[in-house]
């Protein structure tokens, strides 16, 4: 990471840590808005973040490999998250995702070459009266068909 | 494509009969703390979270606290597969939502609230936020609510980052402090040891929702829906195999028969009721009534027809707790994935009966050995669908065969 960049990271975690406060409560809003932004939570951020709150770098890295939604390796700038929970299942998920899987050519977990799209698996998102459901970042889409959910990747894309 | 916020013509009972918005508010700031408790508890509400406590039981207890700091967390973590019902309630009756946890927060003298909203449902914040900055303006939220002197009280909203586990209520709260959302031992309670150590009332989105009806329509008019245990009514949400998917509002005690009929699915093999975690019944069951003392469910109904593999849906299940477990704890943390393997044994035909009966009885121990709701629930389906479909799933010849 080049200095400038190591400063901008710097900055944004001081300005998060203005923003929501230094206690420890603030931990959560401060990575999910790191996260946001740089699509994954780097070790140096770890480092800044622990240094803001005054707790160690492992007890952020506790936190961040808890939650699915944190990652601390780099992840696309946008992410699709798949629901594979079982009405979805049942709905045709399996040649939906089959689909998403040929049009970018990677498999779930995986990351376009090109750093554009991270495809993930998750469990329930709450749309099971409108299965297949997947998240593209914070939007919802459901009701899906392996054509319909090809061509809103490929918006994306 | 966002067909999440599409308003749909709704009718039921309580949460969904017409409602003037800041009316049951109001009316509650007009009352007496403790009529408010009393109503509430002449109402016999219980939570809609899917653990069925008094909901009257709980805020007494922070009521009668005598903490200067006092919180109201709705809980809007909805991720029990199968559920939406909180989605629909956030998404289309917010009014409900927030007006009961500020009537909360004047019953029991908080002046915090704090919605934790599923970081699945993040397309929600943007609106949510909008709909509190309106209360604001409206007197609603904020300082000397609608006109009462000293009475102050606003909420906030943070997001999860998706875990399963985190609906749980202690596991929610150390969420919320900024640790991994692992669930704590009990007691002490939230009542008593909440957020921040302070006594906190930690309560399901249906359940603050159902606060204004009440408040307006008093508790007795509540016990006049449902059953003598489970008064008033419920939101459903139904999914899988049948005509008209959607959330349901019925009264407590309706069969699961009459469900099926509601809502298209009189073909209906299989009806998991209570979501991943909750007890799967086949077409002997069907009479069983929606209730906490009979077929108990925080909403969610799963519907699977003839055609369905009862060990593949049984197979989700316990692939989704392997995933979602803490790992706190041996008996969940192990447990689940025995079971899991168990069911990829049956699945090869390379099993005996013998074992089959060990890891019941291993789930068996799991419900009374885990640490939180999660690993004691997560048996359920293992245990139900290995009994109530032993014929399908055991002896897979002869259903083919009557085919
Ligand atoms: C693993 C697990 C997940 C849970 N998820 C939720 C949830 O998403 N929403 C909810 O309201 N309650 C959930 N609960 C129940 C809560 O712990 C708690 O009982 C509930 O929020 C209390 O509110 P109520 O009394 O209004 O139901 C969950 C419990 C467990 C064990
Ligand atoms: S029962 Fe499971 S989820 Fe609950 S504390 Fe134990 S390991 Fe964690
Ligand atoms: S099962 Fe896919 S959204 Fe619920």
């Amino acid at each position: 990471m080049f200095v400038h960049e190591k400063n901008a990271v710097s900055d944004f975690i001081g300005d998060l840590t203005r923003k929501y406060g230094r206690q420890r409560s603030s931990l959560l809003p401060i990575l999910q808005e790191i996260q946001h932004k740089y699509n994954y939570v780097s070790d140096f951020a770890q480092q800044e973040v622990a240094r803001n709150l005054d707790i160690h770098p492992v007890e952020v890295y506790s936190v961040i490999s808890f939650y699915a939604f944190l990652y601390d390796k780099p992840r696309g700038r946008n992410i699709v998250r798949f629901c594979k929970t079982i009405v979805c299942e049942l709905a045709g998920a399996r040649a939906v995702a089959e689909a998403v899987k040929r049009e970018l050519g990677i498999g779930f977990g995986e990351t376009t070459k090109d750093g554009k799209i991270t495809l993930e698996y998750a469990n329930c998102i709450g749309m099971c009266d409108k299965s297949p459901a997947m998240l593209v970042n914070e939007r919802v889409y459901s009701g899906l068909d392996p054509e319909q959910a090809c061509k809103i990747i490929r918006e994306i894309k | 494509m966002n067909t999440a916020f599409e308003k749909q013509d709704r009718t039921g009972p309580v949460l969904f009969r017409t409602y003037e918005k800041g009316s049951g508010l109001k009316k509650a700031l007009s009352m007496e703390r403790n009529d408010i408790l009393d109503e509430l508890r002449e109402s016999k509400l219980k939570g809609r979270g899917g653990a069925g406590f008094p909901t009257s039981t709980k805020w007494m207890i922070v009521a009668a606290a005598s903490d200067s700091k006092k919180y109201v967390i709705c809980n809007a973590d909805e991720g029990e597969p199968g559920t939406f019902k909180d989605r629909v309630l956030l998404t289309e009756y917010p009014e409900l939502v927030f007006e009961g946890m500020v009537i909360a927060g004047y019953t029991i003298g908080a002046d915090e609230g704090i919605v934790y909203l599923r970081g699945e449902y993040f397309y929600m914040l943007s609106f949510l936020e909008k709909f509190l900055e309106d209360m604001r303006s409206n007197g609603l939220l904020g300082k000397n609510i609608l006109g009462k002197d000293g009475f102050n009280f606003d909420i906030s909203i943070r997001l999860g980052s998706g875990a399963y586990v985190c609906g749980e209520e202690t596991a929610l709260i150390e969420s919320l402090e900024g640790y991994r959302g692992e669930p704590r031992n009990r007691p002490p309670f939230p009542v008593n040891t909440g957020f921040m150590g302070h006594p906190t009332i930690v309560n399901n989105v249906e359940t603050l929702a159902s606060v204004p009806h009440l408040i307006m329509n008093g508790g007795a008019w509540f016990c006049e829906m449902g059953t003598d245990k489970s008064t008033g009514s419920k939101l459903f949400s139904v999914s899988g195999d049948c005509d008209s998917p959607g959330v349901y509002e019925l009264p407590w005690g309706t069969t699961i028969k009459e469900l099926l009929k509601i809502v298209g699915a009189e073909n209906a093999k299989a009806v998991q009721v209570g979501g991943a975690s909750g007890i799967c019944f086949g077409k002997k069951d069907f009479s069983r009534s929606l209730a906490y003392e009979d077929a108990a469910t925080g909403g969610s109904i799963m519907i699977f027809n003839e055609s369905r593999n009862m060990l593949h849906v049984l197979k989700s299940f316990m692939e989704f707790f392997v995933e979602e477990s803490c790992g706190q704890c041996t008996p969940c943390r192990i447990g689940n994935v025995k079971l899991l393997e168990g069911v990829e044994m049956i699945e090869r035909g390379e099993f005996t009966f013998e074992y089959i009966e060990k890891l019941k009885d291993l789930g068996r121990t799991m419900q009374v050995a885990s640490k939180c709701g999660l690993g004691q629930t997560s048996p359920n389906p293992f245990i139900s669908i290995l009994e109530n479909f032993k014929d399908e799933i055991f002896n897979p010849r002869e259903v083919n065969e009557a085919v």
